[in-house]
């Protein structure tokens, strides 16, 4: 498989976003303009209050921008308004997300919340039930596809949610802390996961973290200081 | 892979807990019904009974269950000789409290002439009565055996049969015996000072042979009103058709009761749309933090609608049906008689599942509403 490094796949251009008007006003995006390519795997880092998570919601089509171009996959889906009334159809098709906290449905045992989101995008039962076995043996947490997430470990029950949010083969994984809730070895097997992953599907993963010790797991580290972005440093 | 039963089976425990709940109000609605029924039919029963299609009573009254009502023993004769009437049959009632095994027993009694119009219908267990004197059929709400003894005025009357269903609009279980029981027990049971009247002679005989309303049963062909006319030319009578009697029953005997448990009715049913709306909103409003992640990881709203309506025709179906179960267990052991009919079960499944409708619409609503955002909150 050849990978062409050049290929954008997340393009925000001049996004600003900010919440409640006048006295109130809180501008947590300015100006923001961010390429992250195929194959790439990069770092949002920055203090508390940041940003952080609005750009990552923004690139995720969870919050509107306030102004700006947001292109993913080379489809200009924002630009001063969606372009798509679909949403969750496009999250569905090309975006994985995952948590600082896992967010497994709690009434939903491993392997039926990763075969979920094969079956919202069409997958036959069958044909879900078969992948979301295989992501969950490829994440290590095959033994314990029919356990119900208060069950799993913290460790496990982030394997279980990037699985899920692998399961559509999406080209956009935004991650909000996926490793907080683990060790450091932990943290580090999740981190390779994941650079395996991009490689292997072409897609992109961009991931909000604190930890330094993961540092050098990333391509490219961005950071965000009072909504501004310095950056695309080399790791 | 539903997901609303999946909810349902991880949350087992709780969704059985709030069915049960409910149930138990729905039986609760059914039981009002089923009373309100009940008093109806009661009501009825009594004029029903003797199956006949006019009842001669005291000129100017509407007894004898609405007022009462006293005829010469003698009216008897003259309605039977009147020209479509079959068979004719005097009749009294009166209530009685007689001591029985320590209690005291409440008796609607039925004096009746045997062989004419107002004795029991269908005796269920034993016979009729057959001895002139001392022999009495009741109401198996009563308590009463066949073989028991119990003392009503001065003499002692041995129960030979047992009926059903027939109780006075007051719920007293009625009983019958002869006419001439009646009416020796009536001048018992009368006050002191008529007694000692009667004691003296005086007015014994009159008060010993009158009853309260002569019941006649007609010609199929004959006209009930035409001969009702007949009787009212009789200036001490008036005569009632069943259908006056039965109408007059319900407005006046009952309708106090009936419009009293028909506003209960009303106000439980309300409350019962309030708690099912209340249940199946809270339901949804826990659930909002795991729609938010339905929605994030692409869920269309048709998934998420399914979720909240099906659990909540799931919890109007199971708490119905559970409802329905338990009355239909426990209604032989109310007091009064609960009648349920098909239809007020199934008017009550109508109710409840517009309500469940409704209630999920407002669920809906917030679940629409909510910002898929909310799941990443934290
Ligand atoms: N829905 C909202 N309404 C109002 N203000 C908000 C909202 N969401 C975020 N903000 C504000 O926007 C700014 C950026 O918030 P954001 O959550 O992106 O920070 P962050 O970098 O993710 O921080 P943390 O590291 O603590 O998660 C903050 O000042 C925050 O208070
Ligand atoms: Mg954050």
């Amino acid at each position: 498989m050849s990978v062409d490094p050049r290929r954008v796949i997340v393009d925000v251009a001049n996004v600003s976003k900010h919440f409640g008007e006048g006295d109130a006003r809180v501008d947590a995006l300015k100006d923001i303009d961010l390429a992250v390519h195929a194959g790439e795997v990069v770092a949002l880092l920055g203090p508390s209050g940041s940003g952080k998570t609005t750009l990552l919601n923004v690139i995720g089509c969870i919050i509107d921008p306030s102004a700006g171009k947001v292109t993913l996959d080379d489809e200009l889906v924002y630009d001063n308004r969606w372009l798509r009334s679909d949403l969750r159809k496009l999250r569905l098709d090309k975006i994985g997300f995952i948590f600082q906290f896992h967010n497994l449905l709690p009434f939903l045992d491993a392997k039926d919340n990763v075969a979920l989101v094969l079956k919202l995008a069409g997958k036959s039962a069958t044909e879900a039930q078969r992948r979301a076995l295989e992501l969950l043996d490829y994440l290590e947490v095959g033994h314990r596809k029919d356990s119900m997430p208060a069950l799993l470990s913290g460790g496990e029950a982030q394997r279980v949610a990037i699985a899920r949010a692998l399961a559509n083969s999406p080209r956009i994984i935004l991650a909000d802390e996926p490793t907080a809730a683990l060790d450091s070895k932990r943290a580090g097997i999740v981190m390779d996961l994941l650079r395996k992953l991009a490689a292997e599907q072409d897609a992109c993963i961009i991931a909000v973290t604190h930890d330094e010790k993961i540092y050098d797991r990333f391509d490219k580290l961005f950071h965000l200081r009072d909504g501004r972005l310095d950056g695309g440093d080399m790791a | 892979m539903n997901l609303a039963y999946r909810d349902v089976r991880h949350n087992l425990f709780r969704f059985v807990l709030t069915c049960l709940g409910l149930s138990l109000l729905m039986a609760v609605v059914l039981a009002m019904i089923g009373i309100y029924n009940g008093l109806v039919s009661d009501a009825l029963n009594i004029v029903k009974a003797p199956q006949v299609d006019l009842w001669v009573v005291e000129s100017g009254t509407q007894g004898p269950f609405a007022e009462a009502s006293k005829l010469p023993g003698g009216t008897r004769d003259a309605v039977a000789r009147l020209h479509g009437v079959v068979a004719a049959g005097s009749i009294t009632y009166q209530t009685v409290e007689a001591p029985f095994r320590g209690d005291t027993l409440r008796l609607y009694l039925i004096g009746y002439e045997p062989g004419r119009p107002g004795g029991p219908d269908v005796v269920s267990q034993g016979r009729g009565i057959e001895q002139s004197h001392f022999e009495i059929v009741a109401d198996v709400k009563s308590g009463l055996s066949i073989g028991d003894v119990i003392r009503l005025g001065r003499n002692p009357f041995t129960v030979v049969g047992l009926v059903e269903d027939t109780t006075n609009s007051g719920g007293d279980p009625a009983a019958f015996i002869t006419l001439r029981d009646a009416q020796v027990l009536q001048t018992q049971l009368a006050p002191a000072a008529q007694r000692v009247q009667e004691a003296r002679g005086a007015g014994l005989l009159e008060s010993q042979d009158s009853v309260a309303a002569v019941i006649a049963r007609l010609k199929p062909n004959a006209d009930p009103q035409a001969v009702a006319q007949t009787v009212q030319q009789w200036k001490h009578l008036t005569a009632l058709t069943q259908a006056d009697q039965e109408s007059i029953l319900l407005l006046s005997v009952v309708d106090r009761a009936k419009r009293q448990i028909g506003l209960f009715l009303g106000i439980l049913l309300t409350v019962s749309a309030v708690v099912i709306a209340l249940i199946i909103y809270t339901m949804t409003m826990e659930k909002l933090k795991q729609i938010a992640t339905l929605k994030l990881i692409g869920a269309p709203d048709r998934t998420i609608i399914g979720l909240i309506v099906q659990q909540s025709l799931a919890l109007g179906a199971v708490g119905w049906s559970f409802g329905l179960i338990l009355i239909l267990l426990v209604k032989d052991y109310f007091p009064r008689r609960v009648v349920l009919e098909p239809i007020n079960a199934a008017a009550l499944a109508g109710i409840i599942l517009v309500v469940c409708i409704a209630a999920s619409g407002l669920g809906v609503r917030a679940a629409l509403k909510v910002d898929p955002a909310t799941a990443i909150g934290g």
